[in-house]
């Protein structure tokens, strides 16, 4: 199960080498992500999108708010 | 959304996933800075006036009016000490009685905005609502700046409609 974490958390654990994943929509990234973050809507995450991270860095996921 | 891209990626072998549940909208509340098309777009928080007045619910009206006044304003916002809004004066209001207390002047709980809302959406809103200025303020409250509708709409010429509303 995926730890909830708060602003704080998630700029410590940039800090230290998180991967930062938005899972909104292209568009909706194009617009506005948070620095650094790469684009894997949640429609798209599958073993060929997934490749894309290190599987030896934690991730962090967000959209746009608790929904 | 977020929590089912988590379970997906842990089902893809992922051992340390986080999920930032107040996601990219507490980010952009806290007023730190994105990348994307709209983070070089004026928004909210970059056209509000920062200088604008503002008073407590204790001061007179006949004082912060001369002070607005001074300052070339028609306006006010009332702030407890935190800075947090309390309510807005306009001209309207800064023409009462002087020695009326501020609470009993002001229009008490303005609508206010986040400071992350294109400005586009915001000169859209603002004719639409017939809001000639509104105060701009943080998650928490905290007054920002005053938007006028016509910096925003000046500002917002030129501007496209964005994917998401965020007002």
């Amino acid at each position: 199960m995926a730890k909830l974490i708060d602003r704080g958390q998630l700029q410590d654990l940039v800090a230290r080498g998180a991967q930062l994943v938005e899972v909104l929509s292209a568009k909706e990234y194009e617009e506005d992500h948070l620095p650094g973050a790469r684009s894997i809507p949640l429609r798209d995450i599958n073993r060929e999108s997934a490749a894309s991270l290190d599987p030896h860095r934690p991730v962090i996921v967000y959209c746009w708010d608790s929904a | 959304m977020a929590p089912r891209a988590a379970a997906r990626l842990e089902l893809l072998g992922f051992t340390d996933v986080s999920h930032y549940k107040a996601g990219k909208l507490d980010w952009m509340a806290a007023g730190l800075p994105t990348e994307g098309e709209n983070a070089a777009r004026p928004r909210a928080g970059t056209v509000a006036r920062k200088d604008v007045p503002v008073c407590s619910l204790t001061d007179r009206v006949g004082d912060v009016r001369d002070r607005a006044r001074a300052a070339r304003w028609d306006a006010a916002v009332a702030v407890d000490p935190n800075r947090v809004v309390l309510g807005l004066l306009r001209a309207g209001e800064l023409a009462k009685d002087p020695d009326m207390l501020i609470e009993q002047a002001m229009r008490p709980g303005p609508s206010t905005f986040r400071p992350y809302v294109p400005i586009k959406e915001m000169a859209d809103y603002m004719t639409e609502h017939k809001l000639e200025c509104s105060p701009v303020t943080t998650s928490d409250g905290k007054l920002v700046g005053l938007l006028l509708k016509s910096d925003a709409v000046k500002e917002a010429e030129g501007c496209p409609d964005c994917v998401r509303k965020m007002i």
